[in-house]
């Protein structure tokens, strides 16, 4: 049995202009120690796929789903009260901005104890320990003293680790990370991912990955999942997206990629992901696809072998992909 | 910290010497002469009246008047009510604990009640609740304090017979004065019913004289708490699955505490500005009534006097509240330090 099964997630928004669908239709389907990568432009609804599973969301949006299954639990049935039990317990989330994610009127330690206080009961003094030993496995030095510090005394890189200890505190079966390394220094970047996955393998628990960066997607994930406005556009495991990437949308996004560039100039998709008010009639895309035909602006585009497309491209991309992973993997 | 705190101290010497500048400067900028006022409506002759303008020392010219005043105040010398002929600072200090205890309790009244409007307001934000709320504070901040007294006064006092008129206290009750507060005062005193009667003189004139405060924190503390709720330390308190209660009022309130710590501390020059018309009003005998006679009765001492040492006490109130600060907030406390 799987996990977590998302069918037909759809999220939207009642705003002063009328309904604003930020996701629509989206379909994951993870098992206990996937990594599925989630990826897109800023304003693919990414986050807010994710933040509507965890009930983040603020009360303006209206979520809907076919299927919304976490470990055998319906989490769309479910009240407020039973979402809290999970939340923070069995699926935790780290965030894009790990300085202004952490509280700066409470102590690291405190942070951290909340969380085993809120979700485990007990004892005071085997919480204390317990934090101890969270910050020491995610790579923070004289944790003992550490917990006695305030979020501005650490680094962002530190700070970032300190979520992660908070949120694998309960040792979640799943973790929702993301964008975990944007806000980071580049070398920071590769350590805290390189955590991630290493916990991901000590605990087997699953993780979802939100991300811009291919090079992070091809080092890491099982499964990659990519959005654009909202829609799911393809999915597939990570090896064959890059080799035979069937969206035109992903072969520009994977065309984006430096090591990918045949001339001097990198590669960009022209325009930008359109809004609530500038969406185009037929496939979402079709302003900013290369291959878009007449078919493309009139009517909404099939799901074809899991690509949402009226002409998903055939043909192996495989030297290039190589490149790719090459590079992800010396990052 | 202590270095801190000594920096605050010397910025308070400038402010010092302008509130004496000011005090000194205002009451000689009304017309009217303390030597005719004191003597009444039976007139001075020209002699004596150029005797007791000497004796007070009017004659000489005012940067002269001014240096002696400011060098009796270094000495601690607020000099000599005209109208009294009682040291300023022992008529000051007789009076305060009355104005003391009705703006403590006025500033209680304001957070007990608008702490938890601004909070609810926040938490529910755009609702009814929230219009109404915010509707009827700005209602409370625009009310002129002696319309709103008076308007109290005939319904309390007069309609329903709730409350007295005016006073601290019932002529029945003999209280021993201890510690100047009316409501400890009478507890310690042997006097049944005396605690009873205080609550009663006390409660109209602190609601007048809350009602502004109450409605600056509730709406400032709402602003507060928005701003608050949609910081990404407040999600992430949600995704640790802490309830609404705990986020609320762990997590955001404390943030928010800043800017209503501030906006209390503020609130204390407003309360002792709104002293002088509650007091006028309810006949309550503190240091804004005094304050009133003396201008009216140009008693320079009195007015100079009382007017450093209220702006001595709000000074102090906001030293207190920038110390409070590092308590609420660590990053600030680190910064000084």
């Amino acid at each position: 049995m799987s996990l977590l099964e998302i069918r037909n997630l759809v999220v939207e928004f009642a705003t002063a202009h009328g309904v604003f669908r930020a996701v629509d239709g989206v379909n994951l389907e993870l098992a206990k120690g996937d990594i599925v990568a989630v990826v897109g432009e800023s304003g693919s609804g990414k986050s807010v796929a994710m933040l509507a599973l965890m009930g983040l969301l603020p009360w303006t949006a209206n979520i809907s789903a076919d299927v919304m299954r976490f470990d055998g639990q319906d989490m769309l049935a479910m009240s407020n009260a039973q979402r809290r039990q999970i939340i923070g317990k069995d699926i935790s989330m780290i965030f894009q901005e790990p300085m202004t994610s952490l509280n700066p009127c409470f102590t690291v330690g405190y942070q951290i104890t909340e969380v085993l206080r809120q979700h485990l009961g007990g004892r005071r003094r085997s919480h204390q320990a317990r934090a101890i030993e969270l910050l020491q496995q995610v790579g923070i030095p004289a944790p003992e003293s550490r917990l006695r510090a305030y979020p501005h005394q650490l680094s962002g890189g530190m700070c970032q680790r300190v979520m992660i200890a908070m949120m694998i505190a309960c040792q979640p079966k799943l973790l929702i990370a993301d964008e975990p390394t944007t806000a980071l220094d580049v070398t920071i970047q590769a350590q805290i991912l390189d955590l991630l996955v290493d916990l991901q393998r000590q605990h087997g628990m699953a993780l979802v990955l939100i991300t811009h960066d291919m090079a992070v997607v091809a080092e890491t994930a099982d499964k990659v999942l990519v959005q654009y406005a909202g829609q799911q556009v393809e999915q597939k495991p990570v090896a064959e997206l890059f080799s035979q990437p069937g969206h035109p949308y992903t072969h520009a996004l994977l065309n984006a990629l430096p090591e990918r560039s045949s001339s001097r100039l990198l590669e960009a998709i022209p325009g930008v992901v359109p809004g609530q008010l500038d969406r185009p009639t037929g496939c979402l895309f079709n302003p900013r696809c290369q291959s878009a035909q007449a078919l493309c602006r009139t009517a909404e585009p099939p799901r074809q072998d899991g690509v949402l497309c009226h002409f998903p491209r055939v043909g192996d991309d495989t030297a290039s992909t190589q490149a790719v992973i090459e590079e992800g993997a010396s990052v | 910290m202590l270095r801190f705190l000594l920096q605050r101290l010397l910025v308070m010497i400038p402010v010092f010497f302008g509130v004496t500048l000011v005090a000194f400067g205002f009451i000689r900028a009304l017309p009217g002469d303390p030597v005719e006022v004191l003597a009444g409506e039976r007139g001075v002759s020209p002699e004596r009246h150029a005797e007791l303008t000497a004796q007070l020392g009017f004659d000489k010219p005012l940067w002269q008047q001014y240096l002696s005043y400011v060098g009796d105040v270094l000495q601690g010398d607020l000099g000599v009510s005209l109208v009294t002929n009682r040291p300023v600072l022992e008529e000051f200090m007789e009076l305060f604990p009355a104005t003391a205890e009705l703006a403590l309790c006025a500033i209680i009244f304001a957070i007990i009640v608008g702490l938890p409007i601004g909070l609810i307001a926040a938490i529910r934000r755009g609702s009814l609740l929230d219009q109404g709320m915010m509707s009827l504070s700005l209602v409370g901040y625009s009310m002129p304090i002696f319309w709103w007294g008076l308007l109290l006064i005939i319904l309390f006092s007069n309609t329903l017979n709730l409350t007295p008129v005016s006073g601290r206290m019932s002529f029945l009750f003999e209280v021993e004065p201890v510690t100047g507060f009316m409501l400890i005062d009478s507890l310690l005193s042997d006097e049944e019913g005396a605690f009873a009667s205080a609550v009663h003189h006390l409660v109209l004139p602190a609601v007048v004289l809350g009602t502004i405060p109450l409605a600056v924190i509730a709406r400032q503390t709402r602003s507060a708490m928005l701003e608050v709720l949609g910081e990404d330390y407040v999600r992430t308190a949600r995704a640790k699955g802490l309830s609404p209660w705990r986020i609320v009022a762990i997590h955001a309130l404390r943030n928010a505490m800043i800017t209503v710590v501030t906006v209390i501390g503020l609130q204390v020059a407003v309360l002792l500005a709104g002293a002088i018309l509650t007091e006028t009003i309810f006949g309550w005998p503190g240091i804004g009534k005094w304050i009133i006679f003396s201008v009216f009765s140009r008693d320079y001492f009195a007015v100079q006097g009382g007017l450093l040492l209220i702006a001595l006490c709000v000074m102090t109130v906001n030293l207190v509240v920038d110390l409070l600060y590092g308590l609420i907030n660590p990053r600030i406390l680190h910064q000084r330090s």
